[in-house]
């Protein structure tokens, strides 16, 4: 293994054929976005200075249930993907690097379920 | 191949300055100051979810001087990313690379942004009754 070039040990693997993956979920889940955070900030807007009950009646219609999660998880996976790149452009210390990306994928996770919870007990659970 | 001895691609300071890279930068901070913004919208929906309480704090606090200019700053931010990805999202299809369609779609996201937050926050204040 000492003796072989980099080149000769991955020569005969194949392509990954993963290449293009993250670039293409960015642009997808980014064109999604486009109508969802117009749809985002004009109910936001709509219900400025609302009380309780009107924001959760209407989280509590399924039609808003369905933008919200929809721009909730997509909104997650983009800013993923988006601090994953800013975070390899600017961190080069590899276990600061490797952590923060942890870190970075774990609180999208978590904020995203939160969000994703909230929004099915206003809708599903009343 | 030792890690030191790897090339390098061309990194920031190699390029002359051009204002077209602000637009670039202000991208990269908007998307990330936005992901710090994710925590106020799940504390939002968390305190919907959890009772009147909870949400009125929310409320309260977004209701105050500083919360409203944060909030402010967040609805610039994420209409500039989203005008700004749109222009990316034509550049990902080989559209508008001319150098005077690049300068004057730059401007048009740049007045763009700010005509909507200031939009969207009149249609606030209108649905309010505050105007």
């Amino acid at each position: 293994m000492g003796f072989q070039t980099p080149l000769g040990q991955v020569r005969g693997l194949g392509s990954a054929k993963e290449g293009t993956e993250h670039f293409w979920i960015q642009r997808l889940t980014g064109l999604a976005l486009v109508p969802l955070s117009f749809w985002f900030v004009s109910s936001i807007s709509y219900l400025a200075g609302a009380d309780h009950s009107q924001v959760a009646e209407w989280l509590s219609s399924p039609i808003t249930a369905v933008f919200m999660i929809l721009t909730v998880g997509t909104t997650f996976y983009h800013l993923k993907l988006g601090v994953q790149v800013v975070v390899e452009d600017y961190v080069h210390t590899p276990w600061l690097k490797t952590g923060t990306l942890i870190g970075v994928t774990f609180s999208c996770f978590v904020l995203g379920l939160a969000c994703i919870l909230a929004v099915l007990k206003l809708a599903v659970g009343g | 191949m030792s890690q030191a001895n790897r090339p390098l691609s061309p990194h920031l300071q190699v390029y002359t300055f051009h204002f077209t890279m602000v637009w670039s930068i202000i991208h990269r901070m908007t998307g990330v100051g936005l992901g710090l913004g994710t925590v106020w919208l799940t504390w939002w929906l968390i305190a919907a979810a959890t009772g009147p309480e909870a949400f009125n704090a929310v409320q309260v606090f977004s209701g105050s001087i500083i919360g409203k200019t944060v909030l402010f700053g967040f609805t610039w931010a994420l209409m500039f990313h989203t005008l700004n990805g749109i222009r990316h999202l034509f550049w990902d299809i080989g559209k508008g690379f001319e150098p005077s369609m690049v300068e004057a779609t730059g401007w048009a996201v740049a007045g763009g942004s700010v005509i909507l937050s200031l939009g969207f926050w009149l249609y606030g204040y209108m649905s309010m009754g505050a105007l």
